[in-house]
């Protein structure tokens, strides 16, 4: 299940600089926990304050659970409401 | 402390209340007398939301003194609709959906009527200045404006006028 | 079925979704009986009256309650001191301290007491007795005051998040955000041509017509009904426990009809106020905001300060853009910076970019969201320097943004690839209109200008009930703020095959349905209307079942057409919804369903405008003559409620560009607190609003829809501002653009 990750500009004070990554991963979960061995730190970040999480362009809020489908396109962004 | 005793036709209706000097009519209508569809926007004078026809003049209710209304007829947006019959403006404003919250609608219906009533064949800037003490956030005024035109033709065609 | 699996079908065809009827509510609202906040009235009921505080920043020394309590009529006052201690950061102390101030106020109108009284009188009599001594502080009122050197801090706890390595001093900068891919470098080498300006906006107010009003109920045993005007009355059950450290199940929260909203009423003020001052009383409180409180506390969106530059080669391509905003907060933080960061390139294809957002406190309320919070703002900034490019290329300005327009695929400014969107057909659409041909007169110009929102999913309940004589009652938690039970009545008439009439859509209190967030982003059609839908179709499942069951067949071969179950070899006469609704308890049980989801999928919408201005040389008063505005709905539930949203948010944009603005002293008090003097447009300021609706359905909804709710106030900050330099040949670049500014700019020519 290999997915590619993207990070924010803000993110990749994080990651050193890197702005996306393959990985594999069936869960967002999955995703956040193998980020952070890689960075620590980052799982904190994304999941505690309000981040969103772009699936294929389907962007999600609490996307702790939610299933990555093979191939997919995952980035990291700030969550939003509206007026 | 002492409270005035005020004496008015409402919608009809030979009512009376009691009420303080200082308390707006606004202020009576709503606690006094029950009838909450005129609204509260500004207190001021600046949003027509308390629109009313006091002796068939259009006022803000916010600004007349609640003992003012001794021995007047008024009319509240309550006292349009014949029973469960609305009347034409109120018909266009759902048809011409010139609501969106509604709440400015109970002070626009009242604002049109004295429009009507004064002229049954307005031009649309006859509208537009007739309603201009009337604030919408909400509709950007178009259906309203259309709705009332729609309510005057109506109006005229049932009149033969 | 979820709705993911469930492509929008593009065939219309359907009876009921798209059609214009009259909205269930409708005749409440025009004969008076409609109840908003205000309307409510207990017996014994008492009236709030609230103690504000007069200066711009201050700390509070002391507050001295024992006089007011001796007010006759007085029966509870309340202070910060009443509600539990918050720990943590700024951002913490945001929801619980702006309700009610603890040590410090931070802006004109912070709330500091409250007093319950038996009549209004008694509690303003009361609300002057309470005596607060402050020791006043130097305040900051713009995001330029707030970073100056040795500013005083509104929060001595604050350190910039999102700077690496984390500053060490506090500041009045609580975030500085970044978005940014490519090479600023390259794209600017590239570009034939590069603007560059530098644009202010003040703060403005969302402006609804109704004040914030709530009343409370609570009872010995501390639990609270509390009937409340709000654009989510599950988030004022919230906010109200977590200001008041309290169990959810302590709140059961019931929704008035809303007198608008905009975003100002997803936040809360005066309800865990309202709570406590019943619970002190032991009996209900009212509280209704006046005008001037609404101004200086509520609301308003952030004033701001921003650069732009972009660059583009020759044909119009643009090679970079690079952006800096800072907005004003407020007292506390949380601006709109980020979605104003992520919407403003969002309409075009750019390869190389970089969008710095700072997130700045200063002593005004705390800003609340207002329609597509942030986008009007920083849209109106990149709108402006596009405009220029175009003029400076010699290119028509649509053509300009087909040149760069997003399509699908095409990779968001803010990250993931965009979905299918409608961006391409609403420039062709104001393109093919015949008002951007039309001929202009002497003093006039046309501006186009064009925006996005992402528009918003997030999570709904919803149950739907067929009662026995074949009617139904669809129950959704989402307050209705626009016509939006008209639009789930629409949804459950074309999935159950019955009459609209025979529906009666109802929003529900907090204890009788499950969690809705609130109304705003543009979800509720799209997010409640789709488990609207899903839980029709639960029911259309079900009367298949029993259909089945009282043939004796297989359940496939039952369909559902028209309202009626039908046998798939028509050997039996069809029954009707009404027919197995009547025989409810002998088939099973009562027919019910329940839908539940956090919504997947809302799609992205966008709006191109374009506007005629006449400007008087004389006065300086700009008319707006004609306005046009073309917006990608996805799919129109009722029309007349879509293009309702385009004019009104089309109007408040115009209000924003051309008048409205927040006017601060030296003191640092609002000048203008009223609908006087903060004026929003009338009837006779306005033309009548053309709107085109296109349709590019969401794939992703089962009707294909999109919110419409927001997008329209986009653009039209840039459109106004665009078609005043046509008609003017100056170029604005702060709001409001008044006769004052006109007049400057235009005189000594
Ligand atoms: S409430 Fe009377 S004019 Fe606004
Ligand atoms: S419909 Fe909401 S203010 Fe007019």
């Amino acid at each position: 299940m290999a997915v590619s990750v993207h990070f924010s500009a803000e993110l990749r004070m994080l990651t050193g600089g890197i702005a996306s990554l393959e990985l594999d991963a069936a869960t967002v979960r999955s995703l956040i926990r193998q980020l952070d061995e890689r960075y620590p730190g980052i799982g904190e970040r994304l999941t505690t304050t309000g981040m969103a999480i772009a699936i294929d362009g389907d962007i999600v809020a609490d996307a702790l659970f939610e299933d990555l489908p093979d191939g997919a396109e995952v980035h990291f962004l700030p969550a939003l409401s509206g007026g | 402390m002492s409270r005035t005793h005020v004496n008015c036709v409402i919608n009809g209706d030979e009512i009376d209340f009691l009420t303080s000097d200082g308390e707006s009519l606004l202020n009576a209508l709503r606690d006094e007398v029950g009838l909450t569809g005129t609204k509260e926007g500004c207190g001021t004078g600046d949003c027509g939301a308390c629109s009313v026809l006091l002796d068939g003049a259009l006022v803000c209710s916010c600004l007349v003194f609640a003992p003012e209304a001794e021995g007047s007829t008024i009319v509240t947006v309550e006292g349009l609709a014949d029973g469960d019959h609305l009347n034409t403006l109120q018909q266009t404003f759902l048809e011409g959906a010139a609501l969106q919250c509604g709440v400015c609608t109970p002070g626009f219906l009242i604002a049109a009527q004295a429009l009507l009533d004064k002229n049954p064949d307005p031009t649309e800037t006859e509208v537009r200045y007739a309603l201009a003490g009337n604030l919408c956030r909400c509709t950007g005024y178009d259906k309203i404006v259309r709705s009332v035109l729609d309510a005057a033709t109506q109006m005229r065609e049932t009149t033969g006028a | 079925m979820s709705i993911a699996d469930d492509p929008a079908t593009d065939a219309p065809g359907y009876k009921w979704v798209g059609s214009r009827p009259i909205r269930p509510d409708g005749f409440d609202k025009v004969t008076g009986r409609a109840k908003f906040g205000a309307d409510h009235y207990l017996p014994g009921m008492l009236e709030g009256h609230t103690v504000r505080s007069p200066h711009a920043h201050a700390r509070i020394v002391s507050i001295d309650t024992s006089a007011a309590e001796r007010v006759p009529g007085v029966k509870a006052v309340v202070t910060g001191a009443d509600f539990p201690a918050v720990e943590g950061d700024a951002m913490a102390r945001n929801v619980p301290h702006n309700s009610i101030a603890r040590d410090k106020v931070l802006y004109e109108g912070h709330l500091v007491a409250a007093v319950a009284a038996t009549s209004r009188e008694a509690a303003k009599a009361g609300a002057e007795a309470v005596v607060v001594e402050y020791e006043v502080l130097p305040h900051v009122l713009t995001a330029a005051e707030a970073t100056a050197e040795g500013a005083p801090l509104l929060h001595d706890d604050m350190i910039t998040n999102g700077i690496d390595p984390a500053p060490e001093q506090p500041s009045n900068i609580y975030q500085r955000n970044i978005l940014a891919r490519g090479d600023l470098d390259k794209g600017f080498a590239d570009a034939d041509v590069v603007v560059e300006r530098e644009f202010i906006t003040k703060p403005v107010h969302q402006g609804y017509i109704e004040p914030q009003a709530c009343v409370a109920d609570t009872t010995p045993d501390g639990h609270t009904t509390l009937w409340v005007s709000s654009q989510g009355h599950f988030a004022m059950r919230d906010f109200s426990a977590q200001v008041l450290g309290w169990d959810i199940t302590r709140v059961k929260a019931i929704a008035a009809e809303i007198g608008g909203g905009f975003g100002g009423k997803t936040v809360t003020y005066l309800e865990p106020i309202a709570i406590k001052l019943s619970a002190k009383a032991g009996r209900p409180v009212k509280m209704v905001m006046t005008r001037a409180e609404v101004l200086k506390a509520t609301g308003p969106t952030s004033g701001s300060r921003m650069r732009v530059k972009m660059g583009a080669r020759g044909d119009g391509k643009f090679t970079a853009a690079e952006i800096v905003l800072e907005f004003e907060a407020g007292g506390y933080p949380g601006s709109p910076v980020m979605p104003a960061a992520m919407t403003c390139l969002a309409p075009y294809d750019l390869e190389n970019f970089s969008v710095e957002g700072f997130d700045i406190v200063v002593n005004k309320p705390r800003s609340a969201a207002y329609r597509a919070p942030g986008g009007p703002i920083s849209s109106f900034a990149v709108e402006s320097v596009v405009d220029m490019v175009a003029e400076e290329l010699g290119m028509d300005p649509i053509d300009l943004r087909l040149t760069n327009a997003a399509v699908e695929g095409t990779q968001a400014p803010y990250g993931p690839k965009l979905p299918r969107i409608g961006m391409v057909e609403t420039l062709e659409a104001v393109r093919d209109h015949p008002h951007y041909s039309a001929q202009l007169g002497p003093n006039q110009g046309r501006g186009v200008a064009t925006g996005f929102w992402f528009n918003a999913g997030m999570n709904s309940s919803v149950v739907v009930h067929v009662n026995p004589d074949g009617t139904a009652t669809v129950v959704t938690g989402s307050p209705d703020i626009g016509g939006s039970r008209a639009s789930m009545a629409l949804f459950a008439a074309e999935e159950l095959g019955i009459d609209m009439e025979l529906i009666r859509p109802v929003v529900a209190d907090t204890e009788t349905v499950g969690f809705n967030d609130v109304t705003g982003g543009s979800r509720v059609t799209h997010a409640t209307g789709a488990a609207v839908v899903e839980a029709c179709r639960l029911i259309v499942a079900d009367l298949r079942a029993r259909a089945a069951k009282t043939w004796d067949v297989d359940i496939d071969e039952v369909e559902w057409v028209d309202g009626q179950a039908q046998k798939t070899d028509g050997s039996e006469a069809p029954l009707s919804l009404k027919d197995i609704a009547g025989k409810w308890d002998r088939s099973g049980g009562p027919i019910s369903a329940a839908f539940t989801h956090n919504a997947r999928g809302a799609g992205p919408a966008f709006s191109t405008q374009v506007c005629d201005v006449e400007v008087d040389p004389d006065t300086g008063v700009v008319t707006v003559v004609r306005y046009t505005t073309a917006q990608d709905a996805g799919r129109a539930i009722h029309p007349s409620y879509v293009e309702g949203q385009f004019q009104g948010g089309v109007v408040q944009g115009i209000g924003w560009a051309l008048n409205e603005e927040y006017v601060y002293g030296d003191d640092g008090r609002l000048q203008n607190a009223s609908f006087l003097d903060y004026r929003i447009p009338v009837t006779s300021d306005m033309p009548m609003i053309d709107t085109i609706l296109v349709e590019v359905p969401n794939p992703a909804h089962p009707y294909g829809v999109r919110g419409v709710g927001e997008v329209g106030i986009v653009p039209p900050l840039a459109a106004v501002a665009n078609a005043v330099y046509q008609a003017t040949g100056k170029r604005f670049t702060e709001l409001p653009i008044n006769p004052i500014r006109i007049l400057e700019a235009t005189m000594g020519e």
